[in-house]
């Protein structure tokens, strides 16, 4: 071995040791900061744990854009959703005055409210941009009650790092982290564009996660739990969408 | 110049070619797949089915929701598409910022890649393209350097659509937009981000596919073998 190749597999070497080593460190820092997604294992986890931890970074405390009333969609586009069946429609032949909303979990005091007392806290109204991961977008007016309001009611607890939110539709579940959860333009939403909020749009209830892609934005919501790990639901890769192929975080 | 010692391509740039190599296919394999759940394009902010488009692609769709003019719909693939496109990004930009970074410190730019002041006439380049157009073979000293023509695409490509595809890229975020909405604004909106995203993509497809034929037309196997081993041919050094 001469020794120009010798000093090189030393350096190599070296560099490859403090590669990993630095790796190693930068893994535990990102775990212990709550950099990791749920989803951040698997083939397409160093990726996805990139893009979460480096928006976490430069994006944990940024306000989504929010636009003038004459840029709202007019008409907004209401994507398809699975037929709700007849337990839906009963409710909504009710005016919704039986909706019920469920805040478990990590809470001093979990409670249920009706879509009246929601409507009683205060409100929020933003106009902000809502796209799809196939491409396509709308800018509407949403109002709605800030999640943060509903997590001080209940008395989130402080080991609190993730709310998991569910529809009325069977499988569909999502969840955030705290950072989203607290944010102030994320909502309860129960109107939208001036009126009501449609039940094409997700009414009565729908949550709004204006920071990230619209399947985030869960329509016909029933129930908040509020956790410190997603290990526990479904497959816990924290929401039904890594389950179906599609990241956690949806920020991109 | 009887510089024996170097190869043709140095290790750092042999390594990233190939690698970003890979992740450009991944990133195109995995657009278009997105591409074809809307293949409709806009401009401004926001851009839906109600929404006219600016122009859109005589392609079926991978969602039913879509007026496409085709009676079926393409099979959905866009879980693994976009988790596999925000991979190939990530390692692509760090494998071009280890680029950069390498040729800077280098020269590679200065060397390799800036034109000499005199090639940069109208007269040095319509005398480059009027040899490509006779098909006129390369000269011995094209076969160790770039000519005018090709220079100026490698830079183009590296400091202009690089840089405007991850750009245009990030501003679809609307995590990236919230914390960066003049990066947004400038480019016109998040809608005409996509649009640019994909006039960029298209050049950068088309570079890809000029880049090829050249190779091939120019001996494919030894600039195979100088993109991967460093030289031209065996035992091939400069004299």
């Amino acid at each position: 071995m001469s020794r120009i190749s010798r000093r090189k597999l030393i350096t190599t070497g070296l560099a490859a040791t403090a590669g990993a080593s630095g790796l190693a460190a930068a893994a535990k820092l990102a775990q212990r900061y709550g950099l990791i997604p749920p989803d951040g294992g698997g083939l397409y986890g160093p990726g996805e744990t990139l893009t979460y931890a480096a928006q976490r970074i430069l994006t944990r405390h940024s306000l989504a854009r929010e636009f003038h009333p004459n840029q709202i969609s007019k008409p907004p586009f209401a994507n398809e959703v699975a037929p709700l069946g007849d337990a839906f429609q009963r409710l909504q032949e009710g005016a919704f005055t039986d909706w019920r909303l469920t805040v478990d979990g990590m809470a001093a005091r979990p409670a249920t409210f009706s879509l009246a007392e929601l409507k009683s806290f205060p409100r929020r109204s933003e106009i902000t941009h809502l796209a799809c991961e196939e491409g396509w977008s709308y800018i509407a007016e949403w109002v709605g009650v800030p999640l943060s309001h509903i997590l001080g009611v209940v008395g989130t607890l402080p080991q609190a790092r993730f709310v998991v939110y569910r529809s009325f539709q069977p499988g569909w579940w999502e969840s955030i982290d705290m950072a989203d959860a607290l944010h102030p333009q994320t909502l309860v939403a129960h109107g939208m564009n001036g009126g009501e909020l449609p039940v094409a749009f997700g009414g009565p209830l729908r949550l709004r996660v204006p920071r990230q892609l619209g399947y985030k934005s869960v329509k016909y919501i029933t129930r908040l739990t509020i956790t410190d790990s997603l290990k526990r639901f479904g497959k816990g890769l924290g929401s039904a969408s890594p389950e179906g192929g599609y990241a956690w975080y949806a920020g991109i | 110049m009887a510089d024996s010692v170097g190869p043709r391509h140095g290790a750092v740039v042999r390594a990233t070619h190939w690698v970003t190599t890979l992740c450009f296919l991944a990133l195109l394999v995995s657009g278009v797949e997105i591409l074809i759940s809307h293949p409709r394009f806009y401009w401004g902010e926001a851009g839906n089915v109600l929404i006219p488009p600016l122009f859109k692609l005589p392609i079926p769709a991978s969602r039913a929701t879509v007026p496409t003019g085709y009676g079926y719909v393409l099979p959905d693939q866009n879980g693994w598409s976009r988790y596999l496109h925000f991979q190939s990004a990530w390692v692509c930009v760090l494998t071009g910022l280890l680029y950069v970074v390498f040729a800077l410190f280098q020269g590679h730019f200065r060397k390799d890649l800036l034109p000499a002041r005199g090639d940069l006439s109208w007269k040095g380049i319509s005398a480059v393209i009027a040899r490509h157009l006779r098909l006129r073979p390369a000269s011995e000293e094209e076969a160790w350097s770039y000519n005018v023509l090709q220079r100026l695409s490698y830079l183009l490509v590296i400091f202009v659509l690089f840089p405007l595809v991850i750009w245009t890229g990030l501003a679809m975020s609307p995590a990236i937009a919230s914390a960066f909405p003049a990066a947004v604004a400038v480019l016109g909106g998040q809608q005409a981000a996509r649009t640019i995203h994909f006039f960029v993509s298209v050049l950068l497809v088309l570079f890809l596919l000029v880049h090829v034929v050249m190779v091939c037309l120019t001996g494919f196997r030894s600039r195979m073998r100088a993109m991967i081993t460093g030289r031209p041919a065996p035992d091939m050094e400069r004299v």
